[in-house]
């Protein structure tokens, strides 16, 4: 499907955020991604959605690493280019599940740019008439993004960065620590290192959650199995079947 | 109106267009983008004896024009495929459709043939005796001609439904392979199967895939895989079902003149959903473009 590039600027040096007007409409859940064809590369690039327009004419806003080529040649993309994307894929984050619904004050944990797709479930959150808070952890400053616009949801946000040149210094699972007690529900995406280290905080603290994973994927809504893990209910596709994963059923 | 039937076996196709097996499942994740029934048929997932889990990830690395895969067979087996898959299947797709068979054994091969022979919505099993990605199976069967011709006759020997043999291009001389899978009783062939690759990241340093080589496919691959089509279709009196590259109608057409019977999509339906639809779409336009009333009129063309 077509879409037209309205916005794509950059946030830090590395990450860029990239605004598409089209049809959204397959879009159910914030934490669902999108497959965005760069021209001249053979494989789409997926991309996290930070936020969302349902509407034939709609719009969405992904938020993106410049990692390889690919993503270098999508920063270049003006504004006014038609780009062929395809959006809506993946579970995404279902604050609708029992344990999930049940929470009352939820912690929204993301990691470098694992943190965009927190945006849209905060949202969600707060419409339901939740109580979130918000931990997101960079390597230094330069690379903090969307602080302001968590704040601007009016929800506390605490950041950490590994060298401490912006708030707290350290890992997001210290600043999370000191936070124990006052969220009753983990939503995490980022690196792999760091899921793993919010799934040992959740252990501690008896804290149920949702997990974002990342893997390479080719089709990114299910054929071609490239990105197949295994969980504890059998082997499952990060593209079509997660990439939202329970905690309850993840395997390290 | 241009005719685009062509048949398979004594199978009819409406049109000559077939998704390869492994880039379209079992047909359900295509359901939400376009009614499957327009394809001639599709290929479904390699199926072995046991539900395999497949290779370790990363699966997949990008090539210029091209991807490489090393997903390893992951299936349900073949009980959960007649149980699950095939009843699914049947409420949505109402033509007959390929079964990939796949094994790490002739007895493997025969036992997967066998109890698919019985499936009614079966019309042909594709043996895949070519897939670069396991160990002790698939290619190591389809790089020996003794070996294809062993596997070919024991599966003829476990069913009555036609038998396509999908060949592996890594190999010194296709057109002997092929050869001997006639000679063995084979009632079609299909090829090619992916090229071995691999890629290294600059970043590690180490391969990328973890299975440090795969399958490479995609329009890179397009002029060898219409190479070795020309090649066999020519040496051999079976049906051959062209395949490696393919992403337009006009390849179709040049497989057809290179002398497929059919033609099989295969990377280009993982980097469009939509891939098949638009080339079914496209390919009267392009006969008429070329002159071309009946698309069998074309078929291997290419020799005189």
């Amino acid at each position: 499907m077509q879409y037209t590039v309205t916005e794509n600027r950059a946030l830090t040096a590395q990450v860029f955020r990239l605004t598409l007007m089209g049809d959204t409409r397959t879009f159910t859940h914030p934490g669902q991604f999108a497959q965005v064809q760069v021209p001249g590369f053979y494989l789409r690039r997926p991309l996290s959605v930070y936020d969302w327009q349902p509407a034939e004419a709609g719009s969405m806003t992904l938020v993106y690493k410049v990692l390889g080529e690919g993503t270098r040649a999508l920063a270049g993309i003006p504004k006014g280019a038609v780009l062929d994307v395809l959006p809506g894929l993946g579970n995404g984050f279902q604050p609708e599940l029992a344990q999930a619904a049940k929470a009352k004050a939820p912690l929204l944990i993301g990691g470098g740019i694992g943190t965009p797709p927190l945006y849209g479930l905060c949202k969600a959150l707060l419409r339901d008439g939740q109580t979130p808070a918000v931990v997101l952890g960079f390597g230094t400053a330069e690379e903090v993004i969307l602080q302001d616009d968590f704040a601007a949801l009016g929800v506390p946000v605490y950041v950490t960065t590994l060298d401490g040149s912006a708030g707290r210094k350290g890992f997001v699972t210290d600043a999370a620590e000191t936070l124990a007690g006052s969220f009753d529900y983990v939503y995490t995406c980022g690196p792999e290192p760091m899921l793993k280290a919010v799934y040992g905080l959740c252990q501690r603290h008896d804290v149920d959650g949702q997990f974002s994973f990342e893997e390479r994927m080719a089709c990114g809504f299910g054929a071609c199995m490239g990105c197949s893990c295994h969980t504890k209910y059998g082997s499952k596709r990060i593209c079509k079947d997660g990439p939202v994963l329970l905690k309850e059923e993840i395997i390290w | 109106m241009v005719d685009t039937r062509v048949t398979l076996s004594g199978i009819e196709l409406s049109n000559p267009v077939i998704p390869a097996s492994g880039t379209f499942g079992f047909g359900q994740e295509f359901r939400d983008y376009y009614d499957i029934n327009i394809l001639g048929t599709f290929s479904f997932k390699g199926t072995t004896g046991e539900e395999r889990f497949g290779n370790d990830t990363p699966r997949i690395a990008e090539c210029t024009a091209g991807m490489l895969n090393a997903v390893g067979l992951q299936n349900p087996g073949v009980e959960h495929v007649i149980t699950h898959e095939l009843p699914q299947l049947a409420t949505f797709f109402h033509k007959p459709v390929m079964a990939n068979v796949n094994g790490f054994s002739i007895e493997e091969y025969v036992r997967v043939a066998a109890m698919l022979d019985a499936q009614p919505a079966v019309g042909w099993l594709e043996v895949n005796i070519s897939c670069p990605n396991v160990h002790g199976g698939g290619m190591a069967f389809g790089t020996s001609a003794e070996n294809a011709a062993a596997v070919t006759r024991a599966v003829k020997a476990a069913t009555h439904k036609p038998v396509y043999v999908k060949l592996s291009p890594n190999v010194t001389d296709i057109v002997s392979i092929a050869k001997a899978c006639e000679d063995a009783g084979a009632d079609g062939l299909s090829l090619i199967n992916t090229l071995l690759g691999m890629r290294i990241s600059l970043r590690t340093q180490k391969p990328i895939l973890a299975n440090t080589m795969g399958g490479f496919s995609g329009p890179a691959i397009f002029p060898i895989a219409l190479r070795m089509v020309y090649q066999v279709a020519r040496a051999v009196k079976v049906p051959v079902i062209g395949m490696g590259g393919v992403t337009t109608a006009e390849d179709v057409l040049e497989m057809m003149l290179a002398g497929a019977t059919a033609v099989q999509v295969g990377a280009a339906n993982l980097v469009n959903p939509l891939a098949c639809k638009e080339i079914i779409e496209a390919l009267p336009q392009a006969m008429e473009k070329y002159g071309i009333q009946t698309l069998t009129d074309i078929f291997g063309g290419a020799w005189k």
